[in-house]
């Protein structure tokens, strides 16, 4: 079995993001970027699945600008095997992406592709579902349990009323919720190591995909800033300004 | 303009996140039809036909609808896709599974947790964890969105007589199938869908301490729900988490009680009419969206609340 793991570089989560002042984007230049941090899950869940015997080669892919390369560094340091960018410096939104990334499937033939549900860039929560659907593969989303069978997947899913499972045939794709495991601090021997595994650079030309934007981004703000209120004393004066200034109670 | 919501449903109801899209539609055009795939889905095709503002609804039932696997669903819609020039669904942990596929297969992109309609090609949506709010304008034929439920009002659930048809299920993809569901049981409100929410955080200690919580919801008719921290310290499910990646809600009146306030946290709930923060730590980020901040223990607050909360009801 073959793991084709998909990684974002985005700003850090621990990051403020700020609207830039012209309303182009937000301010990204001398920001601290990261691995998307349900990517990291991903990347986790597939080390695990290699761990336990049950997958023989993890392969970390990421798209974007030359940099991504750190990215796929940290997910080869976590222990994925090999990597793959795709280089552009093109913007790219989540239908590019899922049709890059199928591209690379094609190529590349796993078993299973794992991905994080969103990026906490963008927030789409599209890239997995999109590729899957170009794949005509089944897909196991937000997911916080992946049980492989003899040709089949379990994927347990986090859904509104709770948990959900799911049985899809291979192969089939899944997407990383934040309870399917905790991922892996990276060992400094491991970073070492990283960087003598093989990553290969392709362009979105040689997979033969159009990534033009379909959206265009007209403005970026933020939003109105709510203003503290007061303090109250007591639960009682809470009661009472909830019943009669507030009228809510 | 020619509008397509899906209905979000468990083949007995319409969840209430379809009323709130089906107003986000009426805001696109009047010429609405609501697609209620299921099987035995009858009674919530006879619900969505009383909508307000909804002008047809559209029945595909099938046993291959039963759960909505995103697979399915997905071939089904893109198959009615033809003259709409809007597809629509609830930006809810169904909506987000099935739609992406749709948009995909139709090669056209989706515009995610729409929260503001600026014109029927623009739309503003949060990113970041709503730090930001990016608007954004679509050049597809097909606009294919997910509607965040607390940027809309609900439609009036009841008035509207629409026409029912039924359409002709596609084929079943036969790739995945379901297996099971472990779904809360609870006789309190939905949380995306209550008035009133008590949320508790890392500061609750343990699950058993979230009764003191239970109890005050309970006379207040809310919702309880949770921090990430404390979803991931294992007191209560993972559904009861409020946040980026949780539930978005934005009640009447939202209590913090032992939350801090996690940038995460606030990006699902800020958008709340009135906040009141209960935790004894002064500096908690949270007192800084709070209407109303208590500065106390929450083991002595929470029950004194419960018993000034008696009193106010006793007084009438």
């Amino acid at each position: 079995m073959k793991i084709l793991v998909a990684v974002k570089r985005v700003v850090d989560y621990n990051v403020k993001v700020r609207a830039k002042a012209d309303g182009t984007g937000v301010e990204t230049a001398n920001v601290k970027m990261s691995m998307n941090p349900f990517d990291e899950i991903a990347v986790e869940e597939a080390i695990r699945l290699q761990e336990a015997g049950k997958a023989q080669e993890i392969v970390a892919i990421s798209l974007g600008v030359a940099a991504c390369q750190d990215t796929i560094r940290t997910a080869l340091a976590m222990g994925a095997d090999r990597g793959i960018l795709v280089e552009t410096d093109a913007e790219l939104q989540p239908l590019a992406v899922a049709k890059l990334l199928k591209a690379a499937v094609e190529k590349e033939k796993p078993d299973l592709v794992i991905l994080g549900k969103q990026a906490i860039d963008d927030d789409a929560n599209q890239t997995g579902q999109m590729l899957a659907a170009l794949l005509g593969w089944p897909q196991g989303t937000f997911a916080s349990k992946v049980e492989l069978g003899d040709g089949t997947v379990n994927v347990t899913r986090e859904v509104d009323g709770g948990l959900e499972t799911v049985a899809l045939k291979l192969p089939a794709l899944v997407t990383a919720d934040l309870r399917l495991n905790e991922p892996r601090f990276v060992k400094l021997p491991n970073i070492m190591k990283a960087k003598k595994k093989p990553l290969e650079v392709l362009k979105p030309a040689d997979l033969g995909v159009d990534v033009a934007p379909r959206l265009v981004t007209l403005k970026v703000q933020e939003p109105p800033k709510r203003q503290a209120g007061i303090k109250v004393g007591s639960v009682a004066e809470l009661v009472d300004k909830l019943h009669n200034e507030a009228h809510v109670i | 303009m020619s509008i397509l919501v899906i209905a979000e449903h468990d083949n007995a109801a319409l969840k209430a996140a379809t009323l709130n899209t089906v107003t986000a539609a009426t805001q696109l055009g009047e010429d609405i039809a609501v697609l209620v795939a299921g099987h035995n889905c009858g009674a919530v095709a006879e619900a969505a036909a009383q909508v307000a503002g909804v002008k047809k609804v559209l029945v595909a039932d099938a046993p291959h609808y039963a759960h909505q696997l995103a697979e399915n669903m997905a071939a089904l819609v893109v198959g009615l896709a033809g003259d709409h020039t809007h597809i629509l669904a609830p930006a809810t942990a169904a909506g987000k599974n099935t739609l992406p596929r749709v948009a995909a297969l139709l090669d056209v992109a989706q515009i995610s947790d729409v929260i503001k309609i600026d014109s029927a090609d623009t739309f503003v949506r949060p990113i970041y964890a709503g730090n930001v709010l990016a608007t954004v304008q679509s050049k597809d034929s097909v606009k294919v969105m997910t509607v965040r439920g607390t940027a809309f009002p609900a439609a009036t659930a009841t008035g509207g007589s629409a026409a029912i048809e039924t359409v002709a299920p596609a084929a079943d993809a036969g790739v995945s199938s379901f297996v099971g569901q472990q779904l809360t049981q609870s006789d309190r409100p939905e949380l995306t869908a209550a008035r009133i929410i008590v949320s508790g955080g890392r500061g609750m200690g343990n699950g058993d301490n979230f009764k003191l919580l239970e109890d005050v919801a309970d006379k207040l008719g809310a919702a309880v729900g949770a921090s990430r921290a404390a979803v991931d310290a294992g007191f209560v499910p993972n559904d009861y988490q409020v946040g980026q990646t949780g539930k978005v809600v934005a009640p009447t009146l939202y209590v913090a009680v032992g939350i801090s306030g996690a940038i995460q946290h606030l990006a699902g709930m800020k958008d709340s009419k009135v906040i009141v923060a209960i935790n004894k730590d002064e500096e908690a980020p949270i007192f800084q969206v709070a209407d109303y901040g208590l500065v106390a223990d929450l083991f002595a607050a929470v029950p004194e609340l419960s018993k000034e909360l008696d009193k106010l009801k006793a007084a009438g």
